[in-house]
């Protein structure tokens, strides 16, 4: 049945990942709960291949269902935009006089802009900066973050404490207030937009990699490895990451959701894409004057941006699901 | 270690937090525009100009004088005057706190007092329908852009069922039929003290959409968090042993594991903050409420960079502070924590 699928929901998502957020004299075990992966001995995880559990996972849980089938929908979308849009220069930003601020109607489905424009080939273009900028976000986070925390795991010391410190000071910052800030000081733009999030996001990346690196250190296979001679550099790339693979992954289809927020409400408020571009969260600030008059202008576009964040925290929940032991009873 | 020295340790340490901070930030305002002068006066300025207000601002001298200045500054409280006010900072932010701060508190509120209830609840009801609504409410409430929240509770309750105000923190006319006599700054507060009622129920009108564009997140966060906690808890062998010796299971879950499943809540709470922060600004803006949001959220777009500075200092040391209060109250209810 599928409340059963509720027992092991992945319940704490984003604040058990980022528990350690606020504490700044972190110790050194602070908790890493994917760092052990899915142990075979372990009496949480039953035996069964990653593909079974998958399916059992997807089997009992439709809403889990629902998110991969709209991430892959949203994606099509994305990449099929100029064909999917009704009206395609107009989903590229090209107005119409005669046809300002119609309701949704056969020709308009959704209706149509302050200017004129068709809301759904807005919205089938807007997919992409809403589906490529916070992919582009987490990636670069896990770029600066993941060797940086591998690093600081494996080397220990005082090059742990220097990276872990800094770390430490931009997980002071609201995240979103920071890339802000960043934003207003280099010019608003979607570029920038994505360059100031990176940057605010790494750390939650490094303290991730961190966590294995500092708890597969110690473990048998890379003693092994060093005993058998391999440097540091190698033991990291061919141990710590591959094996931070998961837990990254996880973190990140979790953030996506988070992300795709920040970066249409930085467009919200002006600090991201600009006018003309296709953006859910230009389109929502441009709707917001038509609030009275024009109500599918703002509605659309948020019904958008709430079912891509829903289904990538629902993927995000579900892959949690899938690998991390101590949610699966 | 005692409470007093657990706070006065990680206190020291938060100054510590909040001086990189205050670097970062001003390393951030010198370094990203290569010209400051320039991006202040707009495209147009005539080199003159550029050069007058890098006199000015202190823009030509070296780095390093320019943060032992700052540092200086900071050190009196003083950040600078706002470039499109002329005010100082320090009092634009001071005159506009109240407001966030009363709308902050009530979202809080109201996330705690739906949160922490619907979580146990929903513990209370694993693997039935009820549950299962929860969890669809939470992941709902987490995915919900909060600026197009509060445009669609616009839509529903202000334009088309007109049941309460658009905008603002209390009704224009209010001046002149029951002037709120400000003490703290907060008009729920204020008006409860001075009996103003017609004026404490105006502002209480006037928060409640506002104030539920805020919740909608922390409530989704917090309901999350108790349930999986409470399930931690539930799970242990002190709880099997109160049901073994017949304890009803409302006192079991209400008395015996909250109190334990409470510590990762309010680390969320804590963590809620910064997201209630830059939620201000959204909602601020879409209700028109004057407090720090809308104005942080206008000095951004007009590169006001003293008020940038400052606000995201301010911002940062706020988040800091009320992290720091949490580990308190963490550390006051459970003294393992102390340790730590």
């Amino acid at each position: 049945m599928f409340a059963g699928s509720l027992a092991s929901a992945a319940t704490e998502a984003m604040p058990e990942a980022r528990a350690g957020g606020n504490e700044y004299a972190g110790g050194p075990d602070s908790g890493n709960e994917y760092a052990g992966g899915p142990e075979p001995g372990n009496e949480l995880a039953p035996q069964r291949s990653t593909w079974q559990r998958a399916l059992a996972i997807l089997k009992r849980d439709w809403l889990a269902v629902f998110g991969i089938f709209f991430v892959l929908l949203l994606l099509l979308v994305a990449v099929f935009a100029p064909q999917l849009a009704p009206y395609p220069t107009m989903g590229e930003g090209r107005s119409s006089v005669s046809t300002r601020m119609q309701p949704p109607s056969a020709e308009f489905v959704m209706g149509t802009d302050r200017l004129g424009r068709d809301v759904l080939s807005r919205l089938i273009y807007g997919a992409r900066p809403a589906l490529i900028a916070p992919l582009i976000v987490v990636l670069l986070a896990v770029l600066i973050g993941a060797p940086l925390g591998a690093i600081a795991g494996l080397a220990g010391g005082w090059v742990d404490e220097v990276i872990m410190r800094i770390c430490d000071l931009f997980l002071a910052f609201p995240s979103l207030l920071l890339a802000m800030a960043i934003v207003a000081l280099q010019g608003p733009s979607l570029v920038n937009a994505v360059i100031a999030l990176a940057v605010s996001w790494w750390p939650w990346y490094t303290r991730l990699v961190r966590g294995v690196a500092h708890s597969l250190s110690r473990q048998a296979f890379v003693e092994a490895a060093r005993a058998l001679g391999a440097r540091e550099p190698k033991i990291m790339f061919r141990h710590i990451l591959p094996n931070s693979v998961t837990p990254i992954l996880v973190q990140a289809s979790l953030d996506m959701g988070t992300v795709i927020l920040a970066t249409t409400g930085l467009a919200f408020i002006g600090l991201g894409s600009q006018p003309p571009a296709a953006d859910w969260g230009l389109m929502i600030e441009d709707g917001r004057a038509l609030l009275r008059n024009a109500w599918w202008t703002s509605t659309f576009p948020g019904i958008a941006i709430f079912l891509s964040v829903l289904s990538f925290n629902l993927v995000g929940d579900a892959l949690r699901d899938l690998f991390d032991p101590k949610e699966y009873r | 270690m005692g409470l007093l020295q657990f706070i006065t340790r990680r206190l020291m340490l938060s100054l510590l937090v909040l001086f990189g901070v205050a670097t970062i930030v001003f390393m951030l305002t010198r370094i990203i525009p290569s010209n400051p002068a320039s991006l202040y006066l707009g495209p147009r300025a005539r080199p003159a100009e550029i050069a007058e207000i890098n006199a000015k601002f202190g823009f030509d001298k070296p780095l390093i004088e320019q943060y032992g200045q700052f540092l200086k500054g900071l050190a009196r409280g003083d950040l600078g005057n706002s470039l499109a006010t002329k005010r100082p900072v320090t009092k634009e932010l001071g005159s506009r706190l109240a407001a966030t701060l009363e709308l902050m508190s009530v979202a809080m509120l109201l996330a705690v007092i739906v949160g922490i209830p619907l979580g146990v609840l929903s513990t209370r009801m694993r693997g039935r329908l009820g549950e299962a609504i929860v969890r669809v409410a939470t992941v709902v409430g987490v995915s919900l852009p909060p600026f197009w929240l509060g445009l669609l509770l616009q839509l529903v309750f202000v334009h088309a069922l007109g049941w309460l105000p658009a905008a603002g923190r209390v009704d224009g006319s209010l001046r002149f039929t029951a002037p709120i006599t400000s003490i703290t700054g907060l008009n729920l507060f204020d008006t409860l003290v001075t009996g103003n009622f017609v004026a404490f129920y105006d502002a209480f009108r006037h928060i409640v959409l506002p104030a539920l564009t805020l919740a909608a997140y922390p409530i989704g966060l917090i309901t999350r968090m108790t349930r999986a906690a409470m399930i931690e808890v539930v799970s242990q062998d002190y709880i099997r042993t109160a049901r073994a010796y017949g304890v009803a299971e409302r006192r079991v879950l209400n008395h015996f594991a909250l109190r334990n499943a409470v510590g990762p809540t309010l680390t969320v709470i804590g963590l809620t903050l910064a997201f209630m922060l830059t939620g201000t600004f959204y909602v601020e803006v879409i209700f028109a409420w004057p407090g720090l949001g809308s104005f942080t959220v206008r000095s951004f777009l007009n590169v006001d960079y003293p008020s940038i500075l400052g606000m995201t200092l301010f911002g940062a040391a706020g988040y800091v502070l009320a992290n720091l209060v949490v580990d308190a109250c963490q550390a006051l209810i459970d003294p393992r924590m102390r340790l730590a």
